[in-house]
């Protein structure tokens, strides 16, 4: 039951996610995309901001912009203009980024996010282009830019195209929060419009936070920066929700701010508010035309989509049928999902899915190893699952079987035979099963009666006889048969 | 050599009767004579002048060059050009050497023989060049006077013969304010015609590059040089560029020529509307059918200009800021350098109207100021498209007066700013516009304006063509 302090303190969040695009050159100027390489060698002068030059649009980010906006379920605009928004640092060449305010690429839509076994509705407001930043770099012990003795700009990264996604507030906890943002990730991986990595920067997220009050309204959102990690995305707006539960707690009011979130402490930090205090003074870029998207081209860019994790994981439940929760699992990795239909296109789907969700996925978890480069090919897989549905091992045997297969490569049947994991079946199983009758004439009398549950008792001893080597549903209808007759 | 036209040189420079080499050596010459007296440049380029005409003169031994190659030339400090210093009339671009020419630089040729770089007002915002962090140029036909601006280092300099002709730019009369009042010829291309690629921007969507000129005919010929489409600027214009010089001598005759009213109203010295009025006189008697037009938002267009122009450079601006390139203050913190840089580095009007733009544009007053701005700019277009459905060609002065003394409007802003009134309504409405010297008043040189619709520039310049014959104006350098 809901405590009356749980309905009181309803979280209400909206996200802010930057996007870094996929493109191979920058976005105003044909300057490659290279990330970690020495400071400052993909540079121009248009990307230097040096007098005189101007920006010239990505047209593949316009296209993958499209792409994340369909993806999304938004409306894709007919025009959409850049702005510049205006603001001096030094990581800012031109002294404005070129963005864009009230004619966004893309307007509404939504994600539908899966909360545990739920799914949470949250709405998009909008999504737009712009240009990322360059990066200071700050000398000095804090490594940021209060207290260090020097500064400097490495500028590959200025002018990186990035998208900008902003939710609605309709995000209810903070367990939903990272449960988006990991699902846009998923959506951007799948279409290919990001590699949306957080520890290279390429997806980071912002967000906005308040506590509903009691008659429903919204309460003072602050504004919590930095988290940086799907957890931290969790994390910080957990302690920045506790901060704010502690202040309406002891009758204060929040009040509206910039906050950071400090991962080392797991705690949040108000930063100055002068930091924030800006008026960008928007106004339409006039070095660029408006961008006009005809529905032709739209449609065109829809048309080459790849399938959306959503239908995709739609399709896992009603072609293969999946619970949602595997379609979910499987579906959450494109190449998982890959390596699940190839498989499940040659054995029982499910039997399939409960391979590789369960025990693949976790020899992948602790190896760190990719999908796409496993020993353990579809085809070993799906050698596997044959040997398993044919009787030829048992359960807990092939267990051990993929093991060996995800280290080495070998073919089960190969290592079934080496390691002497053949299942017992057969006329030697019906041996076992009398030996194992004879020896319990008291428990046998108690099923004969009817006392179902000795059952597994039963069945036990006849997998213990043969080392776990017997198939368990088979050894139970091999029993039922000589009980009855 | 020197009373010569551009074209006339480029024809006797590719026929081998004069050597792009001595045109250079006779410009350099003539620059080291009057220079003292003039300062229309920045930064003279003797050496670069020589060195380039002689690879020209060899180009055209081995083959051949463009026709308006070899004619020495000089360019306005505001547009980049690789390895020579571009100040734009500032002190924080004073160590600036750019890594790349402006696209209409590279459209002119390989080797341009480029006599200097000109004085202007500081990023182009002023009417007089006493904006200059260089100090001013002096008019030509009396060295008491200003020579207009910003462009008044290229008019002052084609003026007295340091070179044959000259780039500017022009933003709301920039080149050509100063053309008339140096008794040269100064075009203002349809905007996005000539790339802005390189051109250091002041009002981005006001900027175009320009020719100024000895007369009509060298006009063409350098528009011809530096038009077409640019893949580095979004704006310019993807259309053919068609023979500037094939029609130049076509007449007026059947032309429909509109007076505009608005511009030959009490605003306009009575001296310089007499000129117009003469020589609209005499397009008529070469068969123009003349008759007198309406821009009713023509009063409105200063004001106008005034806050779209200023948003703009309050904006491209803000990449001076001491970090990367120019001058740079030292401080305690990131912001102060900021502000110690600008402080040092931007002139009185730069400062004015960085302010001025960035109030525009501050939230709360946006929609009183920059958009109602706006809203005005599209009432001038439309103002134009009526009269431009009605008449061919529309004429007014292109400045309201004559030279005015050096110091006589440096402490007036407003004053000075009304020398753009003319002007600035083609610029708002992106339409090209010529001036053309149509006589003399109080002793100097009268501008007239032509104005024509987007893209007719073959028209226009024949129209102009006609309005240098009817004027009676022949150049001939001074002092």
């Amino acid at each position: 039951m809901q405590t009356r302090e749980e309905r009181t303190y309803q979280a209400v969040i909206g996200l802010e996610f930057h996007v870094h695009l996929a493109t191979t050159t920058k976005m105003f100027c044909g300057c490659r995309l290279v990330y970690g390489d020495e400071p400052n060698t993909h540079t121009c002068p248009v990307c230097l901001g040096h007098p005189g030059t101007l920006p010239v649009i990505n047209e593949k980010a316009i296209e993958l912009g499209v792409m994340a906006g369909l993806a999304l379920n938004c409306d894709v605009a007919e025009r959409a203009v850049f702005a510049r928004k205006n603001y001096f640092y030094p990581d800012l060449p031109k002294g404005y980024q070129i963005s864009q305010f009230d004619e966004p690429i893309c307007n509404g839509g939504h994600l539908d996010v899966p909360v545990g076994d739920e799914t949470v509705r949250v709405g998009i407001t909008r999504l737009h282009l712009e240009e990322d930043a360059a990066k200071n770099v700050h000398v000095g012990v804090s490594g940021r830019m209060h207290g260090s003795v020097g500064s400097m700009v490495d500028f590959n990264r200025g002018g990186t195209p990035l998208m900008e996604i902003v939710t609605e507030p309709d995000i209810p906890s903070p367990e939903a929060a990272r449960a988006a943002a990991n699902h846009l990730k998923e959506i951007m991986r799948a279409i290919g419009v990001s590699e949306a990595d957080m520890e290279k920067g390429q997806l980071r997220c912002d967000a906005n936070v308040s506590i509903r009050n009691p008659d429903g309204s919204f309460g003072t959102k602050t504004e919590l920066k930095n988290m940086n990690s799907f957890r931290f995305v969790e994390r910080g707006l957990a302690r920045e929700l506790e901060r704010q539960q502690g202040i309406l707690d002891s009758g204060g009011t929040v009040a509206q701010t910039t906050l950071h979130y400090d991962p080392e402490t797991d705690e949040v930090h108000e930063l100055r508010s002068k930091e924030f205090a800006h008026d960008y003074r928007y106004f339409p870029e006039p070095d660029l035309l408006p961008l006009e998207l005809s529905e032709a081209w739209v449609r065109e860019i829809e048309s080459r989509m790849p399938e959306l994790p959503d239908a995709m994981r739609a399709r896992f439940v009603e072609d293969y049928g999946l619970s949602p929760y595997d379609a979910g699992v499987l579906t959450a990795d494109r190449d998982l999902a890959v390596y699940y239909e190839a498989v499940a296109a040659e054995v029982d789907p499910k039997q399939a899915a409960n391979w590789i969700s369960g025990d693949l996925r976790s020899l992948l978890n602790e190896s760190g190893e990719e999908v796409s480069n496993s020993k353990a090919s579809p085809e070993r897989m799906i050698e596997l699952i044959c040997l398993v549905r044919d009787g030829a091992i048992s359960r807990s045997a092939a267990r051990d079987v993929i093991g060996r297969v995800f280290e080495t490569g070998d073919s089960p049947t190969a290592i079934v035979e080496r390691e002497g994991l053949a299942s017992v079946g057969g006329d030697e199983l019906s041996g076992v099963i009398e030996e194992v009758i004879a020896a319990n004439p008291d428990e046998v009398g108690r099923v004969k009666v009817g006392d179902k549950k000795v059952m597994g008792f039963l069945i036990g001893q006849v997998m213990k006889a043969t080392r776990g080597n017997a198939d368990g549903g088979r050894a139970r209808e091999i029993l039922l048969q000589k009980l009855d007759s | 050599m020197l009373d010569l036209t551009a074209a006339a040189l480029a024809q006797k420079i590719r026929e081998g009767e004069v050597s792009s080499h001595e045109a250079a050596e006779a410009a350099n010459h003539r620059v080291e004579e009057v220079e003292d007296r003039i300062h229309a440049l920045l930064t003279p380029t003797p050496e670069i002048a020589l060195e380039r005409a002689g690879r020209v003169d060899e180009r055209l031994r081995n083959g051949g060059i463009k026709p308006w190659e070899g004619v020495p030339l000089v360019v306005k400090d505001v547009l980049s050009t690789k390895g020579i210093r571009t100040t734009c009339g500032s002190k924080i671009l004073d160590d600036f050497t750019p890594l790349y020419d402006a696209s209409a630089l590279v459209n002119f040729g390989e080797d341009l023989v480029l006599i200097g770089k000109t004085n202007m007002d500081e990023f182009a915002m002023g009417s007089s060049t006493e904006n200059s962090a260089y100090g001013p140029t002096r008019n030509p036909w009396d060295l008491g006077r200003v020579p207009g601006g910003s462009s008044g280092g290229s008019a002052a300099a084609v003026a007295a013969g340091e070179g044959w002709w000259a780039l500017g730019t022009d933003t709301g009369g920039s080149v050509r304010q100063p053309a008339a009042l140096c008794g040269i010829v100064g075009l203002k291309p349809t905007y996005g015609r000539v790339s802005r690629y390189g051109l250091i921007a002041f009002g981005s969507s006001l900027d175009c590059i320009g020719p100024m000129t000895r007369d009509v005919r060298d006009s063409a010929l350098l528009l011809q040089a530096i038009a077409g489409h640019d893949s580095l600027d979004s704006t310019s214009a993807n259309a053919e560029v068609p023979d500037y010089l094939a029609d130049l001598e076509g007449g007026v005759s059947g032309l429909k020529v509109g007076v505009v009213k608005e511009l030959m109203d009490e605003r306009i010295d009575a001296g310089v509307r007499g000129v117009v009025e003469n020589v609209v006189g005499g397009l008529e008697e070469a068969g123009a059918e003349v008759g007198e037009v309406s821009l009713p938002h023509a009063y409105y267009a200063l004001e106008a200009y005034y806050i779209i122009a200023p948003a703009e450079i309050s904006s491209n601006l803000s990449r001076f800021d001491g970090v990367r390139f120019g001058l740079r203050e030292t401080a305690d913190g990131v912001h102060e350098m900021y502000r110690r840089t600008r402080e040092r580095g931007f002139g009185d009007e730069a400062k004015r109207r960085i302010m001025l733009g960035t109030y525009a544009l501050s939230s709360g007053y946006y929609d009183a100021y920059y958009s109602q701005a706006q809203k005005v700019r599209t009432r001038m277009i439309r103002d134009f498209r009526d009269a431009l459905s009605r008449y061919d060609v529309l004429i007014s002065p292109t400045a309201p007066s004559v030279a005015f003394e050096i110091g006589a409007k440096s402490d007036d802003p407003l004053a000075m700013y009304l020398q753009d009134i003319c002007a600035v309504p083609a610029s708002l409405a992106g339409i090209p516009a010529i001036s053309v010297p149509g006589g003399l008043s109080e002793g100097l040189p009268v501008g007239v304006q032509l104005m024509s619709d987007h893209f007719t520039e073959p028209m226009l310049l024949r129209a102009a063509r006609a309005a240098e014959e009817v004027s009676g104006f022949a150049f001939s350098q001074r002092p």
